[in-house]
């Protein structure tokens, strides 16, 4: 019996079209759009001004605060203008437009980096690196890995758990760097334990991507302290509070965080920027990017700069079949649907859907059969049914009172429901006033 | 030629397809259950029962079906368009699972007109005047029959005899439900054994050779049809097991220390509409709890009414009772019987 | 039989006598006193129970008013300076005069003059949308259009123009209570001052973006030329953002910016048409030849 959390879950069809297809190198845009908030937190400060001259990797926005990141140019070029650009909210925000020099060589270059597995720096050397190179959780929340991994005590943390589980339908970034890229991520797990004293770590990966089971678990053999877990296929799996479950069988108390039971857990791709940052000093410039759907002429996975615009990438695949209806910006279950292509790429992009008319259109709700579907799917244990119901009402202190702010909005109730009813909607709204007043309160 | 259309992308996209990008929040796929396909779902688990009953009953049964079925659409059709003016609601099937359950709880031979009663009664009563689907709290097809009962209780307690009625409806052969036989004797002194010759052999009433409503012969039908109801995930098997069992070991205590006097587990589990119950009108999705361990305790609790109606009530027959009050528990259990919230510290959620 | 009859209406009887007698001790021995002055003061005011005022209802703004001191700044915007003024004969307290407002919707985006670019599919409520996206249009600051303020208005002085897709306050039954001020997630609609004739000028849009992406957007937006601006007499309007902003207060209502706004982004509402000094050429010439005779 493979390992999976005990409570709820559904199987949506798995669609993952791009997992047998090697991550190719985007062409370098002629222009990158470069958001200043690409992650939770302060929005970065820009430090470059207009006309400036930039090389890749150069330092553009510094950290705002203590919850907050660097950014660096993913190109050489110039600064063309500090201007505010539509981005994946649809709302504008304030962005770093950059024209890339194609007389540049340095735009051009793939640079060969080739395995560097011992580990040369300490703990403080390593989180400075960290820090500077502007990593985030690439999982999508994008949480800067510095402050997560700045523990005050090192015996709070007894295991390091990899995310490399991908549950959304569709996505395959994750599963082609497991199998492309996995002695380095296999080393950066060694440079995180090193870092905080840590005596175990956990790969989990779905058990749909077999051969990235294996492949990790030759490039592990030697370090007895990292094992590769094989979970049963269901979602949410990758959620971190059911994956620690399923993993460690600790679950995280409500209003808690993954440490409070002793565990960090990362994505692989952040752990894999984390190795680059460390062994080589790159900052975080690229990232791997599904781009799929079924009617896709060539859907494909590829190494792309942050600021792309997404244009650039669905012209590499074949430009946008006729019916596209919708196009995400993630995956089907949790991605922000875009109104057009010329949105960028930020650092909690890891796939880009374009969904057609029979799967895109949402159908009439009708009245709540009372079926306790959603019930029975919710991986937190609450009443979706119930919440919505508080939230059309009104009633937001007793929705407080029903657990609202514990959900981690994965979407299985919008999805397993009869009657098409938009729960996730309203409780995504009861959730902000909840919050607002929780906050006007303190 | 692709590369112009790309970069004036926006207006082109919406000359040409004609239809504009979507936005919608997240999730952006749907599974493929709808309500409608679950309704008609109980619809094909209910057809094996049926087919029994147009063996067993003949012309009779047909008609009374028929009858319900298309009289709980009319109402609904009339009321829903003319008396309250909002939106028919007909095809989403939930009507037409209400006639055929009503009729399935109805003796064939019934007067029709009494047919047309009882199904106002369900639609208009039971459900419409609660708000409609998903508002009511109680089981429409039961309000129907329970309310028939109790207006006409001779029409609703003359059961046509098994067999000889295949044909004739004019010669209708009244006789009692084995439950009612083992009342009555009871009543007057008689001994289980004694009565074990009136009543049909539990093998009789597994397959449906017995007297009753058209629906509660075949406890083999009816079960077929539920464990299709199971498999396809529209119900599951918590209410209608614990229903059973909880029945079983109730009735069984009091065979054990009496067996002249009480009858068996198997007959009372056999007969008398539980296993329709059980499967099919307890598991009614709008007035069952939402939650696995709601779902043990109202099952729990209809099935010691049921053996309380039985044993010691006046009525032979208890399911429908039984089921109506654990109905106007539910909003209690939903309320006290929640899922055990992720990360609480307790073990369950009992407040 | 009647002997059963009679026990039973003792019985009856009894039970009804005994209630009686508890029901007045214990009214009697929880009794809560409560200002008279409460009731008399509810009493005037317009019970619409809004929350206009900032209290839950007239009953609690009763209660505030009688137990406050000072009552100045206090105000039930639905009865106005008249209730006001019987409040204060009440109480022999001092009470403020405001000037009485109404409720504006500034935005005239409608369906003609602002294409829809997508297609929204979702609860209908303008507060859970503006989370979700930000507009069918491609002006992020505009009218979303599904009615938050509409079914938050008590006093049916709003509904939905079907043909426009915006709003429209009926200016005669609004009481300016701001409940659909504070329901609008986009701040679109404002208080503006009444005046009798219900004359009003104000710039009918929010578009903060440049002058050509506000334009693409919305024909009739404002493009932040300024032009407004550089010729009103009394220094009301400002620009914010590329956005105008016509003061009420400064407004003496002359009209002098309305036909210089090249979008036809500023609305006046229920001003008399203006007269158009049209003038022959011919009787140009005419006079013009007169008077060099004259002259001459």
């Amino acid at each position: 019996m493979l390992k999976t959390f005990p409570k709820g879950g559904i199987h949506p069809p798995e669609n993952k079209l791009t997992s047998g297809k090697k991550i190719k190198i985007l062409p370098v845009p002629k222009v990158v759009y470069v958001p200043i908030a690409q992650h939770i937190g302060i929005p970065s400060e820009i430090i470059v001004e207009r006309k400036d001259k930039v090389i890749i990797g150069q330092v553009i926005a510094k950290s705002g605060g203590f919850i907050s990141s660097n950014i660096h140019s993913p190109v050489a070029g110039t600064v063309t203008k500090l201007d505010k650009i539509i981005d994946t909210s649809g709302y504008k925000k304030q962005c770093i437009v950059i024209r890339t020099d194609q007389k540049d060589e340095s735009n051009f270059e793939t640079p060969d980096f080739p395995l560097k597995s011992e580990i040369t720096m300490d703990q403080k050397d390593i989180l400075q690196h960290i820090t500077n190179s502007g990593v985030v959780g690439l999982g999508g929340a994008t949480f800067p890995s510095h402050v997560k991994l700045d523990l005050k005590n090192d015996n709070l943390v007894d295991c390091l758990i990899i995310n490399g589980v991908e549950c959304e339908p569709y996505l395959t970034s994750d599963h082609r760097l497991m199998l492309e890229k996995s002695d380095e991520i296999i080393v950066g797990i060694q440079i995180l334990m090193h870092a905080l004293h840590i005596q175990e770590a956990v790969i989990g990966i779905e058990n749909n991507k077999k051969d990235a089971i294996n492949v990790l678990k030759k490039a592990a053999q030697f370090d007895n302290r990292i094992k590769v877990a094989a979970l049963q296929v269901k979602y949410p799996q990758g959620s971190e509070k059911q994956l620690i479950k399923s993993i460690l069988k600790r679950e995280v108390p409500i209003g808690g965080l993954p440490m409070d039971v002793g565990v960090i857990v990362h994505n692989v791709g952040t752990i894999f920027a984390i190795y680059q940052a460390v062994q080589y000093d790159q900052p975080l410039i690229e990232r791997v990017v599904t781009v799929t759907g079924k009617k896709l002429q060539n859907p494909s996975n590829f190494w792309v700069k942050i600021g792309t615009p997404i244009s650039d990438l669905i012209d590499e695949v074949g430009g946008l079949p006729e019916g596209t209806r919708k196009i995400v910006n993630g995956g089907p279950m949790m991605g922000k649907a875009i109104k057009n292509t010329d949105v960028p790429i930020t650092k909690g992009t890891s796939g880009i859907l374009v969904i057609s008319e029979e799967e895109a259109s949402r159908q009439e709700p009708k009245n709540c059969i009372r079926c306790g579907d959603c019930v029975f799917v919710c991986p937190m244990g609450l009443e979706p049914f119930l919440l919505m119901n508080l939230t059309e009402k009104g009633l937001y202190e007793r929705a407080a009172k029903e657990d609202i702010m514990t959900c981690i909005e994965c979407g299985s109730c919008s999805y397993v429901c009869p009657s098409h009813r938009p729960l996730l909607d309203y409780i995504r709204y009861g959730k902000n006033i909840v919050k607002k007043l929780e906050t006007s309160n303190n | 030629m692709e590369k112009i259309l790309l970069k004036n992308w926006k207006p082109l996209i919406i000359k040409m397809s004609k239809q504009p990008i979507i936005i919608s929040a997240s999730p952006h796929v749907h599974s493929s259950r709808t309500s409608k396909k679950v309704m008609y779902d109980v619809v094909i688990a209910l057809i094996p029962a049926f087919l029994v009953s147009l063996y067993v009953f003949g012309i009779g049964a047909l008609i009374l079906t028929t009858v319900a079925v298309i009289s709980c659409l009319a109402f609904e059709y009339l009321i829903q368009k003319y008396l309250l003016k909002t939106e028919v609601t007909i095809s989403d099937g939930s009507a037409l699972i209400t006639g055929i359950l009503l009729a399935f709880n109805l003796p064939s031979g019934l007067p029709i007109w009494m047919i047309i009663v009882g199904s106002l009664v369900a639609i208009g009563v039971a459900k419409l005047s609660f708000g409609g689907l998903g508002f009511n709290i109680f089981n429409p097809a039961l309000v129907g029959r329970v309310f028939l009962l109790i207006s006409f209780p001779l029409q609703m307690t003359l059961w046509p005899t098994a067999v000889e009625n295949q044909t004739n409806i004019a010669d209708a052969v009244t006789g009692a439900t084995p439950l009612g036989v083992i009342k009555e004797g009871l009543m007057f002194g008689e001994t289980m054994t004694e009565l074990s010759a009136q009543i049909p052999t539990n093998l009789d009433l597994f397959l449906g050779i017995t007297g009753g409503s058209i629906g509660e012969m075949s406890a083999l039908a009816l079960l077929l049809g539920g464990i299709f109801l199971i498999v396809r995930k529209v119900i599951t098997w918590h209410i209608p097991v614990t229903i059973l069992v909880t029945m079983a070991l109730f009735t069984g205590v009091f065979w054990l220390i009496d067996p002249e006097h009480y009858a068996s587990p198997l007959i009372h589990v056999l007969s008398g509409g539980a296993i329709l119950g059980a499967f099919y009108m307890a598991t009614d999705l709008v007035t069952s709890p939402m939650t696995k361990k709601g779902m043990v305790i109202f099952a729990i609790g209809i099935a010691i009414i049921t053996v309380v109606i039985r044993l010691f009530g006046a009525y032979p027959e208890g399911v429908s009772f039984a089921i109506l009050i654990m109905n106007a528990f539910v909003p209690l259990i939903n309320t006290y019987f929640k899922p055990r919230r992720f990360g609480a510290k307790i073990k369950s959620q009992i407040m | 039989m009647t002997i059963s009859v009679l026990y039973s209406v003792l019985l009856l009887v009894s039970l009804g006598v005994i209630a009686a007698i508890m029901l007045y001790i214990i009214s009697k021995k929880f009794y809560v006193y409560e200002n008279p002055l409460i009731a008399e003061i509810e009493d005037i005011l317009p019970a619409a129970n809004c929350a206009g005022c900032g209290s839950p209802g007239c009953k609690s703004f009763a209660e505030k008013l009688v137990n406050t001191e000072d009552i100045s700044d206090l105000f039930c915007p639905v009865g106005g300076n008249n209730v006001m003024k019987l409040v204060a004969e009440k109480l022999g307290k001092v009470v403020a005069e405001k000037d009485p407002t109404v409720a504006v919707i500034l935005c005239q985006g409608s369906c003609d003059v602002r294409p829809k670019t997508t297609e929204f599919q979702g609860p209908k409520s303008c507060a859970i949308s503006s989370l979700i996206y930000s507009g069918e249009t491609d002006c992020q600051y505009g009218c979303l259009g599904d009615g938050d303020c509409v079914d938050v208005c008590q006093f049916d002085a709003m509904y939905m123009d079907e043909d426009t897709g915006l709003p429209v306050v009926i200016t005669d039954k609004c009481t300016s209570c701001g409940m659909c001020v504070e329901a609008c997630p986009r701040d679109i609609i404002e208080m503006r001052p009444k005046n009798k004739r219900d004359l009003k000028i104000f710039v009918g849009c929010l578009n903060e973006d440049k002058g050509g992406i506000a334009k693409k957007a919305c024909d009739v937006a404002c493009i932040g030329c300024s032009k407004c601006e550089d010729v009103c007499p009394k220094d009301a309007i400002t620009m914010i953002n590329s956005l105008a902003y016509i003061d009420p207060i400064l407004c003496t209502l002359c009209r002098k910016c309305v036909p210089v706004c090249p979008t036809h982004s500023i609305i006046e509402t229920n001003f008399p048409p203006r007269k158009e000094n049209i003038i022959e050429p011919n009787v140009i010439a005419e006079v013009k030849l007169e008077k060099l005779k004259t002259d001459a």
